[in-house]
C-alpha cells in the first residue's frame, strides 16, 4: 500500500535522488563505533540536533499556553504545568533540554578542537559552529526570563548588568535589550519572548543550514 | 542459505528494527506533546452554578431584559462576565428566560426594537425574528428557538444556570 504510493509519487516527480543524498550515504569506517568503540564521541554533533529538534517541538508546544506578560506570564505557566495534560513533561523537556543541549554542544566542540578537525579545509564550519554556541547561549539567557519568577528576574538583572559592563556601548547595549533604561518589566519580557521564539531561532535555522551543507559537501574529516 | 523464501536479508532486519525502534522514540517523545496540545478536549464540562437574578414576585408577562455576573475560569485567568436574560410569564404561567443570543449566526437579539414587529425577538443583523415565546418564524434566517436558561426557584428569588437548546 504504502509502497505504490510511494511508487506513484515516485513516478511523477522523482523524489528518490532527493533522499538518496541527504540519507544514503556510507558512515567511513573510523566514524562508525561497531568497528571502533571510541568513535563515539562522533555522536555529539547528531546529539545535539536531536535535543534541539526536541528543543523546538516542546518549545512550539508551550506557545500554546504561554503568555509573555508580567501579569500572566507566571500564571499561565503554573498552570500549564499543574493543570495541562502532560504539561509537567513538556515543560520538563524544555527546562532539561535546555541544558543538556549546551553539554552536548560542549562535548562536539571538544571533539572537534582535540581532533584538529577544524583545520583547513573546515575553518568556516568550524566559525559557524562557534556562532551556533553562541545563538544558543542567547536562547538560554532568553528563555530563562520567561517564566517570570524571583530566578529568573534576578538572573536576568545580572545578565543586563553583564551587558551594561562593555565599554563605550554598554548603557545602550544593556536598554535595547531590556527595552528601557531603567526598568526590567514588560517591554523586557516581551522583547525577550519575540527574540527567544522568533529571532534567535531563525538565526539557528540558517546557521545549521549552513554547519549541514558544508560537512555534506567536504566530507568527515580523515582518522586520525 | 538454501530455503531463500524464508531468509530475512540483515539488511531487511536492521530496517525493521531501526525503524520500528526509532518510531518507538519518536512516539515517546511526541505523545506527550499531543496529550498537552489537546487537553481542553480531555477537561470534562463543569458543573453549573445557579445565580440569583430577580424575584419571582417582578416577573411580569412583558419580558424584561436582566442581566447578571457569572464567575468565569478562563485557564489562569478569572473574571466575573455579564450574562443577559429575557424573563417573562408565558401565558400557562411558566417562566421563561431567554438567551438573547441569535440561533442564526449568534447576533444579539433585542424585545420589540423593530417597530413593524412589536411582539417579537428582532434580530438586526440578517432581520431574523422569533414569537415572544422564542419560536424562530419561518422564512427568517434562524433554524431553531432561542435557547432557554435551566432556572431555579428558591424562596421566591428567580436563579438562572446555562442556557441550553430547547
Amino acid at each position: 500500500m504504502l509502497h505504490k504510493l510511494y511508487d506513484w509519487i515516485d513516478e511523477r516527480l522523482d523524489v528518490t535522488p532527493i533522499w538518496r543524498d541527504i540519507a544514503d550515504h556510507e558512515v567511513p569506517e573510523h566514524v562508525n563505533p561497531a568497528h571502533h568503540f571510541s568513535a563515539f564521541v562522533y555522536c555529539f554533533g547528531g546529539l545535539t540536533f536531536f535535543v534541539t529538534v526536541i528543543q523546538v517541538l516542546s518549545g512550539m508546544f508551550l506557545t500554546m499556553y504561554y503568555v509573555p506578560d508580567i501579569v500572566n506570564a507566571w500564571e499561565s505557566v503554573k498552570y500549564l504545568q499543574t493543570q495541562v495534560a502532560h504539561g509537567q513533561i513538556v515543560r520538563g523537556m524544555h527546562h532539561w533540554g535546555a541544558s543538556v543541549v549546551i553539554v552536548m554542544i560542549f562535548l562536539h566542540t571538544l571533539r572537534v578542537f582535540f581532533q584538529g578537525a577544524y583545520k583547513k579545509p573546515r575553518e568556516l564550519n568550524w566559525v559557524v559552529g562557534v556562532l551556533l554556541f553562541f545563538v544558543m547561549l542567547g536562547l538560554g539567557f532568553t528563555g530563562y526570563l520567561l517564566p517570570w519568577d524571583n530566578k529568573a528576574f534576578f538572573a536576568t538583572q545580572v545578565g543586563l548588568e553583564i551587558a551594561e559592563s562593555v565599554p563605550y556601548i554598554g548603557g545602550d547595549l544593556k536598554t535595547l535589550l531590556a527595552g528601557d533604561p531603567e526598568i526590567v518589566g514588560a517591554k523586557t519580557l516581551a522583547r525577550f519572548f519575540a527574540i527567544h521564539v522568533f529571532f534567535l531561532p531563525a538565526a539557528l535555522f540558517a546557521l545549521m543550514g549552513a554547519h549541514f551543507i558544508m560537512i555534506r559537501r567536504q566530507g568527515i574529516s580523515g582518522p586520525l | 542459505m538454501t530455503d531463500k523464501k524464508n531468509q530475512v536479508s540483515r539488511r531487511q532486519f536492521l530496517n525493521y528494527t531501526l525503524t520500528g525502534v526509532g518510531g518507538f522514540m519518536g512516539a515517546a517523545m511526541v505523545a506527550p506533546m499531543v496529550g498537552f496540545a489537546i487537553d481542553p478536549l480531555l477537561k470534562g464540562q463543569k458543573d453549573t452554578e445557579f445565580i440569583y437574578v430577580m424575584d419571582v414576585s417582578e416577573i411580569t408577562n412583558e419580558p424584561q431584559r436582566k442581566t447578571f455576573k457569572v464567575d468565569q475560569v478562563d485557564g489562569w485567568y478569572e473574571s466575573q462576565v455579564d450574562r443577559t436574560a429575557w424573563i417573562f410569564k408565558t401565558e400557562e404561567g411558566n417562566i421563561l428566560a431567554l438567551s438573547p443570543v441569535c440561533t442564526h449566526l449568534g447576533c444579539t437579539v433585542d424585545w420589540a426594537s423593530n417597530e413593524q414587529y412589536p411582539n417579537q425577538f428582532f434580530c438586526p443583523c440578517h432581520n431574523g425574528r422569533y414569537t415572544k415565546t422564542g419560536v424562530n418564524i419561518e422564512g427568517t434566517p434562524p433554524t431553531e428557538p432561542l435557547h432557554a436558561y435551566e432556572y431555579k426557584v428558591e424562596d421566591g428569588k428567580l436563579l438562572l444556570g446555562k442556557a441550553k437548546k430547547r
